[in-house]
């Protein structure tokens, strides 16, 4: 393979530099009857689920279908999204916050066949390529982060914990006849890029041993104030120690009683890896959610302390997850969120109702907010 | 024939939602019959070594990537993310494979010209796998080799008018949902204001200079469809002043159980929830009470509301947000790294949001904020953190704004309150001999 220069002349790198010009502005992209209308809405309708309507004060309307998607997506996908595109909505296309894909037509005879079309595309595997759902009162995609495809921290895969989670939901996917909206996501470590603590269910990857430390390379590789800085129960302290060979080299001792498994010196110090078959695995967090509606925004608790990997597909995951959903959905009053009901019915009822054991590890013990969520009372169910 | 058996991510393929396995090994197939006769500029299997090494975490139950190595475009601190495969005599193909982040447009909307025009420059030059899009919002492109980054920043800069993203410490591409482009309900233009500052700020974007990474995302209004409130240390959210707009005729609709106006906007259609009942799924649900509905007229104390969008959003066809509209201003939001999750605190109630003088009343707060962050914020100390350590106080102070019960769910449950000296009538300096007239040793 040659190289093909871009223009770009490496010699002198500032010729003809252009920098700092941000992205490409929206309205570039609108669908005209988007750009026609912005501003000027005046209601919508879920018609059925993964199809909304929204009729402007002009009285134009735009028919947006919703499909789910996968946020790690190639070219060869991309590229059938764009024919798509071409075909029936005048070459425009959307994407969501949480990595759906919309499609959006002027007017309701053009639909059926958008539907029609997207319903038909079909992976080779036998999954759908572009299903229609994630509206209203029912499960949309998942928010989600790297996982094992990318990352250097995971303790957990992204993509499959996703894709195993969604075949098991997907009925609520395409349906609405859940209490209200149920938000799930992920994140592989908790440094939770996708920041999934606000969610009404969450999945979290979550490593339980704290760094190896190879000390014959780390002074060599790494910065051991950085390491040192990068964590944030300082646990980490300068050390020396004598390698097999009697030769004594400068390293760092970890109090491993004060690691929280963060993965942060290693993000700092590649002598310093953490992931582990048995340590690592996954954390249910649940009640929480973002949205202002009836409620405050709320933080997720963890209701499952761990559960090993179990891969390609985590069934014990996607059976706690589907105890929740259907307590959820059977126990829960019309718009009310999983945490208001968990908080309407109480969590040792939570508990009861979702088949989930309580532990030790349960009860908050982390800094000064752990006293918050004790029970400062003597009203509690039985 | 697939160049590494994958029987652990074949399983993945089943099912009914879209599997990132099928369409990896798609790519991996396209890229090795090449119809289009591309000259790849990174290797033509990087693909099936990325199915390889997934597969190989599957297997582990590990990861196999390293983090480590500066790599980035000239002059820019932050958009490229180094990412190294810890296997390379396995994996040769992905051995080096970096992230570069395509700062996306906001809203989302894009053109099939634009996108094919990324595409073909990814399809060149990397591996032609994307996120679309990360979780701060970028167009994240996922795994190329070092001499490839300047070429690919050329390209985007030159053919594209398009920049990177922002990564590391520094402003990260801010990001909105899709605002009054295409909803009712939004309350101010987020798309124009997410731009503004995107490109306002693009300095701050690519050169790091702060203590940590920085988040900016909007909400056009209190739905939070961009969860803004939990992931950004500066989240705006619209809101409105004055008073919900209420069509009393389409509200007796509503009550009518009429068809044209299906309750939630249809979002409870496939179960029977019974016939809508406004004073059991409105009034009585209203957190603060202040509705009522009687002989055919709705009424809201507006005084007390507290804009929850419950109502509105009920009867879309009914109710608006007031006319006097603009946003709130919430600040700290964190994941749970260092201190505990954080979610943002309310700091400015109410702003008015206007293209007109550059956002003006925005950007100043923005400002004053990031002088003290810059100035007192601890390497990798996040702004929620800053604040927790310095008091809330303090932002007041730094932003000039003055405290109002509007600033607390309730007001602090001690007194241990750090009066200033010259909060004090006299000062702290006494003399204590003077004091010994009449107290005795
Ligand atoms: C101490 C906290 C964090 C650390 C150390 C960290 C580290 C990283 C690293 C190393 C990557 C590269 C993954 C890859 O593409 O190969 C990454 C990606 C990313 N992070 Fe973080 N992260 C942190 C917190 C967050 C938070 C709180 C958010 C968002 C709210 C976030 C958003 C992202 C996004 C959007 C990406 C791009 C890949 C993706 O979308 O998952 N990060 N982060
Ligand atoms: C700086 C913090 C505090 C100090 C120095 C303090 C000191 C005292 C002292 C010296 C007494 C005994 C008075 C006596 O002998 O009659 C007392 C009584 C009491 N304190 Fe505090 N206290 C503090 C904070 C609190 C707080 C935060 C609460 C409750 C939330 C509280 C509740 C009480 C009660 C209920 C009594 C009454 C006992 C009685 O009726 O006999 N104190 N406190
Ligand atoms: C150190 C000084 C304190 C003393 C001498 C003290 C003494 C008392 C006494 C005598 C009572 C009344 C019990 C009764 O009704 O028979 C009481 C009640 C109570 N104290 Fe304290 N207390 C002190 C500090 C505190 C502190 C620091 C707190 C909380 C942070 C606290 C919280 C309470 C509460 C919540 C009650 C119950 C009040 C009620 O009836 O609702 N006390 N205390
Ligand atoms: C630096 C801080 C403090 C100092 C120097 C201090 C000092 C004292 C002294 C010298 C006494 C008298 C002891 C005696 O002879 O009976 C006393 C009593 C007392 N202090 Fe403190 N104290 C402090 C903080 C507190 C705090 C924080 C509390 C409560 C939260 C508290 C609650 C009490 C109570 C309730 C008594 C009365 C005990 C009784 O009546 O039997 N003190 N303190
Ligand atoms: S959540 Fe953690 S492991 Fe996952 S992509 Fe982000 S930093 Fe990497
Ligand atoms: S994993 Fe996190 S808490 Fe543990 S030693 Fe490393 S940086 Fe510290
Ligand atoms: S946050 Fe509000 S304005 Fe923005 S898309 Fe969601 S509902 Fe509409
Ligand atoms: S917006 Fe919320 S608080 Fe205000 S009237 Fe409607 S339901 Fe009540």
């Amino acid at each position: 393979m040659a190289f093909i220069s871009s223009g770009y002349n490496p010699d002198k790198p500032m010729e003809d530099r252009i920098t700092d010009i941000g992205p490409r502005k929206y309205d570039e992209f609108y669908p005209s009857v988007i750009a026609k209308n912005k501003g000027k809405w005046s209601h919508h309708e879920i018609l059925e689920a993964g199809v909304i309507v929204h009729v402007a004060e002009s009285g134009d309307e735009v028919y947006t279908v919703r499909v789910g998607g996968c946020r790690l997506m190639t070219t060869t996908h991309l590229e059938e999204i764009c024919q798509i595109a071409d075909k029936h909505c005048d070459g425009h296309v959307r994407f969501t916050t949480r990595n759906n894909v919309e499609f959006m037509v002027d007017s309701k005879d053009k639909v059926e066949p958008l539907k029609n079309d997207l319903a038909s595309r079909i992976f080779s595997g036998g999954s759908q390529k572009f299903p229609i759902g994630g509206t209203g009162a029912g499960i949309t995609n998942i928010v989600h982060t790297q996982g094992w495809i990318h990352c250097h921290t995971p303790a957990t895969d992204a993509s499959g914990t996703v894709k195993a989670t969604m075949d098991e939901v997907f009925e609520d996917f395409q349906s609405m006849r859940l209490p209200a909206k149920l938000r799930i996501s992920m994140a592989c470590c908790l440094n939770m890029c996708g920041a999934v603590h606000c969610s009404d269910i969450a999945i979290l990857g979550y490593h339980r041993k704290p760094p190896m430390l190879d000390h014959e390379y780390l002074d060599k590789i790494c910065e051991i104030p950085l390491a040192i800085k990068a964590c944030p129960t300082a646990a980490i302290r300068p050390a020396k120690t004598k390698l097999a060979d009697g030769t004594e080299v400068k390293t760092v001792a970890v109090k491993n009683e004060r690691c929280m498994f963060c993965g942060n010196c290693y993000t700092m110090c590649p002598s310093m890896p953490l992931a582990d078959t048995e340590g690592d695995g996954i954390v249910l967090m649940a009640g929480g959610k973002v949205s202002n509606r009836i409620s405050h925004p709320k933080f997720s608790k963890v209701v499952v302390a761990f559960i090993p990997n179990d891969m390609p597909r985590w069934p014990s995951m996607t059976d706690a997850i589907k105890k929740m959903i259907n307590a959820y959905s059977n126990g829960a009053n019309k718009y009310e969120r999983l945490g208001d009901w968990a908080e309407r019915i109480g969590w040792e009822k939570f508990f009861e109702v979702c088949e989930l054991d309580f532990s030790h590890h349960l009860i908050d013990d982390f800094r000064q907010q752990a006293y918050m969520s004790w029970r400062q009372s003597t009203q509690f169910k039985f | 024939m697939a160049k590494h058996k994958t029987p652990l991510l074949d399983q993945l393929e089943s099912g009914p939602w879209p599997s990132f396995v099928s369409d990896l090994k798609h790519q991996a197939e396209v890229r090795a019959k090449n119809e289009e006769g591309i000259e790849f500029q990174i290797p033509q299997d990087c693909v099936e070594d990325l199915l390889g090494v997934l597969e190989l975490s599957y297997k582990h139950g590990r990861t196999h990537w390293k983090h480590g190595g500066i790599v980035g475009v000239f002059g820019y601190g932050g958009g490229v993310i180094g990412r190294y495969c810890d296997q390379p005599a396995l994996f040769p193909g992905v051995e080096h494979f970096h992230t570069m982040r395509v700062s996306q447009p906001a809203g989302k909307y894009y053109t099939t010209e634009y996108l094919r025009n990324i595409m073909k420059l990814w399809d060149l030059r990397g591996s032609g796998v994307t996120n679309m899009h990360g979780s701060t919002g970028d167009i994240i492109l996922l795994g190329t080799t070092t001499p490839q980054l300047e070429e690919i920043f050329y390209e985007l800069t030159h053919n594209l008018n398009q920049d990177l993203g922002g990564s590391g410490s520094n402003l990260r591409t801010p990001a909105d949902c899709l605002g009054s482009s295409r909803c009712e309900y939004a309350c101010y233009d987020s798309q124009a204001l997410c731009h503004f500052l995107t490109n306002e700020y693009q300095d701050e974007l690519h050169r790091p200079a702060f203590p940590y990474k920085f988040k900016f995302k909007f909400d056009a209004c209190p739905n939070g469809c961009v969860a803004s409130i939990a992931r950004s240390d500066m989240s705006f959210i619209g809101t409105w002043k004055d008073d919900i707009q209420i069509d009393q005729d389409a509200v007796n609709k509503y009550v009518e159980n009429d068809s044209a106006y299906p309750s939630n906007a249809g979002a409870h259609k496939n179960r029977d929830w019974g016939p809508f009942d406004i004073q059991k799924e409105v009034i009585n649900l209203c957190p603060t009470g202040c509705m009522s509905f009687e002989n055919k007229q709705l009424t809201i104390d507006n005084a007390n509301c507290t804009r929850c969008m419950h109502c509105i959003n009920t009867m879309p066809r009914a109710l608006k947000p007031g006319k006097e509209k603009g946003c709130s201003i919430l600040c700290g939001a964190k994941a749970p790294i260092l201190d505990g999750a954080q979610m943002g605190s309310l700091l400015v109630p109410f702003v008015e949001v206007n293209p007109d003088n550059d956002y003006q009343a925005i950007t100043e707060v923005i400002e004053n904020i990031w002088d003290w962050w810059m100035e007192e914020g601890n390497n990798r100390e996040r702004l929620g953190e800053l604040i927790m350590r310095q008091g809330f106080q303090r932002l007041l102070e730094v932003t000039g704004i003055k405290a109002a019960p509007q600033h607390v769910q309730y007001p602090r449950t001690n007194p241990y309150i750090f009066w200033k000296e010259e909060e004090v009538p006299g000062g702290w300096e006494r003399d204590v001999e003077e004091y010994r007239k009449h107290h005795l040793r």
